[in-house]
């Protein structure tokens, strides 16, 4: 909603660049001052009929689609080796095409080594050994008839924003390139500690290795102390069985830490003393810092926020009033505070955050915005619960080796021009 | 203990216990069914099975069915080459790994690609050896074996700062 005749001045302002006092906007809209909405419309000779208002509709079906006008809403497929090695493949959730908190099913984040296996679930079995009292294997019929327990949890790579990470200018492209490799599920599935409980781990079992059943078999060594708290066997997603993209028939959700340890296809949990130091977690989801040394076992994800409307490739329709909207999340709890600059970080104001605000859970958060048409530049930053802020662009990088673009969590600045365009910068 | 807390931790204690009440459907799993992938090897060489393999051999095999992807000599990629570091890759899996173990256990679960556990248990020792020899880690004559792999000492071995002992769940 824009109202380009807006009178500026008369607004009540919570920082610079436009960025507007809730409260001004709502008692503005309730008093029917806000010119270009009551105004009398051209009157027709006749009002118009649509043709859908003059048929009778399509029938039911078994299985509902987006409609036929949103089909390019897509995920952002990239694929780094695809002439080579295309299982290794990737797709980004298109943030600047969503609202609210929940990604859809089909436009949840892919991250796969080795492709997208086919899998049938009545041979499937999850198999529970090592230092337990009884190694045990659960197929997927006997874990439907587990207590179960829901939960609303983002899943993020922490290869996300890895181009804003390391490449010297600013790639211009949306959300989905960008940020794509995060979205939010409603996750329902048995939760880890009563399937550990009937298995009896042993007191020397301090670490679990996680395997799926895809290809590669891909394996990642977890503390016992996060799958006894909250890690889930997870068997639907979004209330529907998990997609193949996401582990069907089940994965491992362990809620805040990275992707890659939230095994999909799950198959395997082998209860160790200590951790096996596996491909993942030896080399790719390594980091190296600034001083060439390097951290390993770094597992949650680190408070972050971003702006998805409006944000890169996308086009302001002129000035005016609008509704800045973002997302924000953090893996070590809930969002605390977001705050939403107008004027490339000279001032800020503290955005609305929509609620309930869940722990390790994308949360929306918005900004009133009186947009005059002079360029300026947006940006978010986000506080957690435990005080983490995120940090500028330069003060994430000068901590870590040029190469490294795991766990990046810098503020994003979005330049809006004179001409309404929308580019992605480093400030 | 005040009587509140008391009865807080009663009331936890009830939680967990209603938790752990499941219908116990599991089944018995017996060892013969564990499928080599639902371990893994460890640094001090468990799991590691008889066989060996030497640089030379491993050469060809690399060559055949490894150089597709991770380039002609090892070291040029494009798929994060195991051999370096170079600009194509800052990690490279024979000298930026901590433990020469998890090469074997990596290659003969998961490579080559499109035909993970294709390659014999020689096989995958012969390509650990060849990418080790390539980073100049292992010399051309030494045969990587369960006895030899985990006496190999990696460069990068101590040069890793674990987060979870240092400091938990807490986002670096």
């Amino acid at each position: 909603m824009t109202r380009s005749d807006i009178d500026g001045a008369a607004l009540d302002y919570a920082a610079g660049g436009g960025l507007l006092n809730r409260r001004m906007l709502l008692a503005s809209a309730a008093a029917g001052t806000a010119a270009g909405l009551l105004q009398p419309r051209v009157a027709r000779a006749e009002a118009e009929i649509p043709e859908w208002s003059k048929t009778a509709g399509a029938r039911a079906r078994g299985y509902g689609m987006p409609a036929a006008a949103e089909s390019a809403v897509q995920r952002a497929i990239i694929e780094p080796w695809q002439d080579v090695a295309p299982a290794f493949s990737l797709s980004g959730t298109p943030h600047h095409r969503l609202r609210g908190t929940i990604t859809p099913n089909g436009l949840h984040y892919e991250v796969h080594h080795g492709g997208r296996p086919d899998i049938d679930p009545a041979r499937h079995h999850l198999m529970i050994h090592g230092l337990v009292e009884r190694p045990l294997q659960f197929g997927l019929e006997a874990l439907e008839r587990y207590p179960m327990v829901t939960a609303a949890h983002f899943l993020e790579c922490a290869g996300n924003s890895l181009f804003n990470a390391v490449m010297p200018e600013p790639m211009q492209a949306g959300c989905d390139m960008l940020h794509g490799l995060v979205s939010n599920t409603e996750w329902t599935g048995v939760p880890m500690a009563v399937l550990m409980e009937e298995a009896g781990v042993k007191p020397e079992g301090k670490w679990v290795v996680a395997a799926g059943a895809d290809g590669p078999s891909l394996a990642r060594s977890i503390p016992m102390e996060k799958i006894m708290s909250d890690g889930m066997l997870a068997l639907y997603q979004n209330g529907e069985r998990i997609r193949p993209e996401q582990g069907y028939p089940m994965r491992l959700l362990l809620p805040g830490w990275e992707g890659n340890m939230n095994i999909k296809w799950l198959t395997s949990l082998w209860v160790t003393e200590a951790p096996v130091h596996t491909k993942d977690e030896s080399g790719e989801y390594t980091e190296i810092l600034a001083d060439g040394s390097s951290l390993q076992f770094t597992f949650a994800m680190g408070v972050k926020s971003f702006i998805t409307h409006p944000s890169a490739t996308m086009t302001m329709s002129g000035p005016g009033v609008y509704e800045i909207s973002g997302l924000a999340w953090s893996g070590a709890g809930k969002v605390a505070k977001v705050e939403v600059s107008a004027d490339g970080g000279e001032s800020w104001a503290e955005a609305a955050l929509a609620g309930p605000v869940l722990p390790q859970a994308l949360t929306r958060f918005s900004q009133a915005w009186h947009w005059d048409g002079s360029p300026l530049v947006l940006m978010s930053r986000a506080t957690d619960e435990t005080g983490a802020v995120q940090p500028a662009r330069a003060d994430w990088k000068a901590r870590y080796h040029a190469s490294n673009f795991l766990h990046y969590n810098a503020i994003q600045p979005w330049q809006v021009t004179a001409e309404g365009a929308v580019h992605n910068v480093y400030l | 203990m005040s009587i509140f807390k008391l009865t807080a931790a009663a009331l936890l204690l009830g939680t967990a216990a209603a938790h752990a009440e499941g219908p116990g459907l599991g089944q018995p799993l017996d060892a013969a069914e564990i499928p080599f992938y639902a371990t893994y090897v460890k640094p001090d060489g468990t799991g590691l099975p008889a066989g060996s393999g030497t640089a030379a051999q491993g050469s060809e095999i690399y060559a055949a069915k490894c150089a597709a992807c991770h380039g002609a000599t090892g070291s040029e990629g494009p798929v994060m080459p195991p051999v370096g570091p170079n600009d194509v890759w800052p990690k490279p899996a024979g000298s930026y790994w901590p433990y020469a173990t998890t090469l074997f256990d990596y290659i003969r679960r998961a490579m080559p690609l499109e035909a993970p556990k294709s390659l014999s248990d020689d096989e995958a020792y012969a390509l650990a050896a060849f990418i080790l020899e390539r980073n100049g880690v292992i010399d051309a004559e030494t045969a990587m074996t369960a006895e030899t792999l985990p006496q190999v000492q990696m460069p990068n071995h101590g040069n890793f700062t674990d987060v979870w002992a240092k400091q938990g769940a807490k986002p670096w």
